[in-house]
């Protein structure tokens, strides 16, 4: 018996990112056309509530909600929070405080920056304006931030009105291009760490479950069929049998492999369960269930680069039957 | 206490497509919905809870997308719970939001699931790049191609059955409005012709990837009764997760899938599905899982599931229709496809399928199966209210 | 009213960690799987209805939860759901499955480790794609607009604040599975800068990994495998609208709702003596002590609560095992347990858990 060894605990970083693509509706389509010719859309909901940024529906009696109006550029800050260190992506790079901002007109509050000298310089019930970007292209950064506006207190200005809007402008903006990008660290854990470490020295090595017997190759940490830890190590192959397999006639993007090839299921000597390769050092079209294999590995692979035929006679059904 | 009865008394849906850019999220998944309501003529505040189900986040890039969409689907102030057990979820989404009724917690469920697809691209989401993993080596046939080969060898069935499913079920699609592909003049030569991708399987034989949304409301017996059309009643429900890969899994008929279909037809009362069961809306992603699955269901013998449809039982007016709606074949918002199984089912047996209606269906199964056939959940559903 | 009563008969926990780098999901959750399990004498095939919760974009990956099925020994099948959310919403489920008579026993457990990503940056995922998540505006921020809206009102300050993250921190110390346990004095704790202002760090979550799971049972099943088991008498989960600006944030009216319709504020039944509550920015306990209506007598966070452990979408499951576990001991006789998901608290569970003696009680009054 092998007993698994420490774990060299293995990590690498993990990108996700991907550029979504975006449609808007009616709605949404004309409040962020609106922002890119800076005049600000909002709904006035059958209640006569009027919401900015506006929304499809009401978030109170869930009905539809088709009325655009005009608001205000200027607004008040309902409450702020001073964010010293900004994030990746956040509207401003300098400390910034974000706000929820009641524009003129409105009765909601919109959420943005508010571009300000510092802490003490921002209080609730302040007065603000939109900075436009200078470059808009129809989203909710065509809001740069807002920033404090000097003027005299809301209380004593004649309160706003939102007027109805059509909602209509050329070239309006149908979708929004939304990238997203996040950063992980990747660590496998301990049962896939051992394996890939023994991958290093071109040995494929299983975890034996201490209930069922069955040798699980790669091991995942645990018996899915027991619960139960992994933990006994067992070097299967190097050879094996093709137990089923599919011929590969379309290019996959992120792959440099020439169509057509053969993408099998390879139960390794020794093992319970089959891993996935590819069949290589044999025409495509001679590749068989039963065909015995063994890896073949190229300089600086982490897997084997694909398994050719060993020249053995094929195996029999029976023996390889339980493992399709 | 007996369980409450549970009825399906809406049932809504997007026109599929590949994508739908004239509405955002929240327009996809309301307009299923307020079809659904309409379809019951219900208000938004008849409904007591929402339950929504969809597959990854990463389809749409929005992380648990419910709390975004709870405006738009009426749920504020509201339960509202969010399913997902990969591709079956559709259906476990349904039996979920079931549960609910049957428990009696609430009287009327909104459920709904949806996949907006364009918004990015599903074998992005589905492939993202996992440090020390060997790549995938083929695209999603790849995963399910070897198991097509298995189950030929096994059988022994001709290499031209999946060509007679894509046939059959993309003229299914022809009569029903919503569904993705409407391939006007499509012949079993194109699709028998249709490039090979994944050896055995051809383009003409893998799903679509589509935008769309489906919804249903239930409800118990009294919402039933004031109900404007006739109810599908829920004779049983059931689900049945294996883990993806063991020693021993069987992946062209999983014992779970065997397990689900057993516990429903046992609260059905189903001693013979093939008799009794007049319809069959099955998740075929790719054309050979119909006979796969009909072995799988019980509906053929082991290895007989083939004959079964070369013989023509599984056409739409066949003795065993499989399908009339056109199926995953025809339409895949992924998250989706699952729940428009259940509510294809359930339009049959309230005889609202229109021109894929099977005549006289009074029982129809909808079946759902995702991740590496390993969850799986069912319905069955009747003209007929449940006895006791 | 549904007649069936159902219980937690049993909850385990992992100690939570900042960051568990050398256990994939799996490795990390088994142990409390064979925990929950081994304290009920159960197999997974004896369970009769299994749910999780989880997340992929904490994981960086789709599909993740059907690795942790691994760890399960979901063989033969079992019947299984799985929601996208935290695990508390998964023994909601569980516990309808229950109550319809459709198994007898439940297992739930969820898990989150945050150490992979960077958790600020991942919930603002979950915003408004179209008007907020192109803002990355992180879920620290959004807490601190909604403290500043509640100290705006004069419901609380920096000084009250910094003593419910002192309380609770103490309160952890009695706590083994706690990730963040002791704390200096509330004005010692005034003299720290900002992480985004009003909020500094001690008002904020520890971010970490941990899995949680419990057991379910109803009736006589749940009486022969707990001595003491916590019935739940209630249980309600409300949610609001997404905008932060269509909301009053000084308040929680989905929490109120939650409560009332589990039971909490009913005139006949006991006050709760305990309260687990799913807060985990100081400011958001004192919006959630005014819905629930919770007095001076009540203990609020013996655990040390979500300021003391935080491991995404296993937090709220853990509030109901820390205060199932309360009865269990004794230590508890009627206990509220909340949870919370989305920004500023938009979405809200609550359950009302008591032992035995207060459901003799009720069942004599029934008959």
């Amino acid at each position: 018996m092998n007993p698994a060894p420490a774990p060299e605990v293995l990590s690498a970083p993990l990108v996700v990112e991907f550029p979504f693509t975006r449609s808007l509706g009616p709605v949404q389509s004309a409040f962020l056309t609106g922002l890119r010719e800076r005049a600000v859309l909002g709904v006035r909901s059958a209640g006569g509530r009027v919401l900015v940024p506006p929304v499809e529906y009401d978030p109170v009696t869930a009905e539809e909600i088709r009325a655009l109006v005009e608001v205000g550029t200027t607004g008040t800050v309902t409450t702020w929070a001073w964010n010293p260190a900004p994030r990746r992506g956040q509207p401003l790079a300098n400390p910034f405080a974000w706000v929820l901002v009641r524009l003129d007109g409105a009765d909601t509050a919109l959420l943005h920056a508010l571009d300000a000298a510092g802490p003490d310089a921002v209080r609730t019930g302040m007065r603000v304006r939109i900075r436009w970007a200078e470059e808009r292209v129809g989203a909710i950064t065509d809001i740069a931030c807002f920033e404090p506006y000097e003027s005299e207190p809301y209380e004593s200005e004649p309160a706003p009105q939102a007027a109805p809007h059509s909602g209509e402008f050329a070239d309006p903006v149908q979708g929004i291009v939304a990238p997203a990008r996040l950063d992980y660290v990747y660590s496998p854990g301990r049962a896939p760490s051992r394996f890939i470490a023994a991958l290093a020295d071109q040995r494929t090595v299983g975890e034996r479950c201490p209930t069922c017997r069955k040798v699980y190759v790669p091991p995942r940490g645990a018996c899915p069929t027991c619960g139960v830890a992994t933990a006994e190590q067992v070097e299967v192959g190097p050879r094996g049998t093709v137990t089923t397999f599919c011929i590969v006639n379309i290019k996959a993007k992120n792959l440099d492999i020439e169509v057509p090839y053969v993408y099998a299921h390879i139960a390794l000597d020794g093992a319970d369960l089959a891993l996935h390769g590819r069949i290589g050092g044999i025409p495509y079209d001679q590749v068989r269930m039963g065909l015995r294999v063994e890896p073949v590995w190229t300089e600086g692979g982490r897997y084997p680069d694909h398994y050719r035929p060993t020249g053995e006679p094929d195996a029999d059904y029976d023996t390889y039957k339980e493992l399709l | 206490m007996s369980k409450e009865p549970i009825a399906v008394v809406g049932v809504g849906q997007t026109k599929h497509t590949a994508a739908r850019r004239d509405v955002s999220i929240a327009g996809l998944v309301r307009e299923a919905a307020v079809r659904a309501l309409e379809d019951a003529q219900l208000t938004w505040a008849d409904i007591d809870a929402v339950v929504i189900g969809k597959a990854p986040d990463f389809f749409e890039g929005v992380m648990m997308p419910e709390l975004y969409l709870a405006d738009a689907l009426g749920a504020v102030g509201k339960p509202m719970l969010r399913v997902h057990t990969a591709g079956s979820v559709g259906g476990s989404t349904a039996l979920v939001a079931a549960n609910l009724v049957a428990a009696r917690v609430h009287r009327t469920v909104l459920t709904l699931a949806f996949e907006k697809q364009s918004e990015s691209n599903a074998m992005w989401g589905l492939s993202l790049p996992i440090p020390f993993q060997q790549p995938l080596l083929a695209g999603a046939g790849g995963f399910f191609a070897p198991h097509v080969r298995a189950y030929m060898r096994r059988t022994g069935a001709p290499p031209t059955i999946g060509s007679l499913v894509a046939y059959k079920d993309r003229r299914n699609a022809l009569r029903n409005p919503y569904a993705h592909l409407h391939e006007q003049d499509l012949t079993l030569e194109k699709v028998q012709s249709s490039p090979m991708l994944w050896d055995p399987i051809r383009y003409s034989e893998t799903c679509p990837s589509s935008d769309g949304a489906c919804a249903m409301v239930l409800t118990d017996r009294a919402g039933a009764a004031r109900a404007p059309a006739p109810p599908a009643w829920v004779h049983g429900g059931a689900m049945r997760s294996e883990p993806t890969l063991f020693a021993g899994k069987d992946f062209v008929s999983p014992l779970a899938g065997k397990d689900c279909a057993a516990d429903v037809y046992r609260q059905a009362g189903i001693t013979d599905p093939r008799r009794e069961i007049d319809a069959v809306e099955m998740y075929v992603p790719f054309s050979w899982y119909e006979p796969m699955w009909l072995e799988n269901l019980g509906f053929a013998a082991e290895g007989e599931g083939w004959k079964l449809t070369e013989s023509g039982v599984t056409e739409i007016d066949g003795d065993l229709p499989v399908n009339p709606s056109g199926g995953v074949l025809s339409t895949n918002p992924i998250g989706a496809s699952g729940m428009i199984r259940f509510a294809e089912a359930a339009l049959q047996v309230r005889g609202q399928a229109g021109e894929h209606q099977v005549e006289g269906a009074r029982k129809a199964l909808g079946h759902a199966y995702g991740g590496g056939s390993q969850f799986f959940s069912m319905w069955l559903v009747a003209a007929e209210p449940p006895v006791g | 009213m549904n007649p069936r009563h159902v219980a937690i008969v049993a909850f385990a926990q992992t100690r939570h960690r900042r960051r568990s780098a050398e256990l994939s999901e799996v490795e990390m959750l088994m142990p409390v799987l064979h925990e929950v399990l081994g304290a009920v004498g159960l197999r997974t095939g004896e369970i009769d209805f299994t749910c999780s919760g989880s997340s992929d974009y904490l994981a960086g990956r789709a599909f993740s939860f059907t690795m942790a099925l691994d760890g399960v020994g979901a063989w033969p099948p079992i019947s299984e759901s799985h929601v996208e959310m935290d695990g508390a919403w998964a023994l909601y489920e569980a516990w309808v499955k229950l109550l319809a008579g459709e198994a007898e026993t439940a297992l739930v457990y969820s898990y989150g480790k945050s150490s992979p990503g960077e958790l600020r940056d991942v919930l603002t995922r979950q915003l408004d794609p179209y008007y907020l998540a192109p803002l990355w505006p992180d879920p620290v921020s959004l807490a601190a607009l909604q403290a500043q809206a509640l100290i705006d009102e004069g419901a609380t300050d920096e000084r009250a604040l910094a003593g419910v993250a002192a309380r609770s921190r103490g309160a952890a110390e009695h706590n083994p599975h706690a990730q963040l346990a002791g704390s200096a004095a509330p004005d010692a704790l005034l003299e720290d800068p900002y992480l985004v202002r009003p909020l500094r760090r001690h008002d904020c979550p520890p971010i970490g990994d941990g899995a949680a799971a419990v057991v379910l049972a109803a009736g006589d099943t749940a009486r022969r495998l707990c001595p003491r088991p916590a019935w739940i008498r209630g249980m309600d989960h409300r949610i609001e609208a997404h905008a932060l600006g269509v909301r009053d944030l000084t308040r929680s009216p989905s929490t109120r709702l939650a409560a009332h319709n589990a039971g909490l504020f009913d005139d006949a039944a006991a006050p709760v003596d305990t309260a687990e509550l799913h807060a985990p920015f100081t400011s958001q306990e004192v919006i959630l002590r005014r819905e629930l209506e919770l007095g001076e007598g009540v203990r609020v966070n013996p655990s040390g609560g979500a300021l003391a452990a935080n491991p995404m979408m296993a937090a709220g499951l853990i509030r109901l095992g820390e205060a199932a576990a309360r009865i269990h001991r004794g230590d508890s006789d009627r206990a509220v347990a909340h949870a919370t998901s989305g920004p500023c608290l938009q979405h809200n569970l609550v359950a009302v858990l008591e032992g035995e003696r207060a459901v003799k009680t009720e069942r004599e009054e029934g008959a």
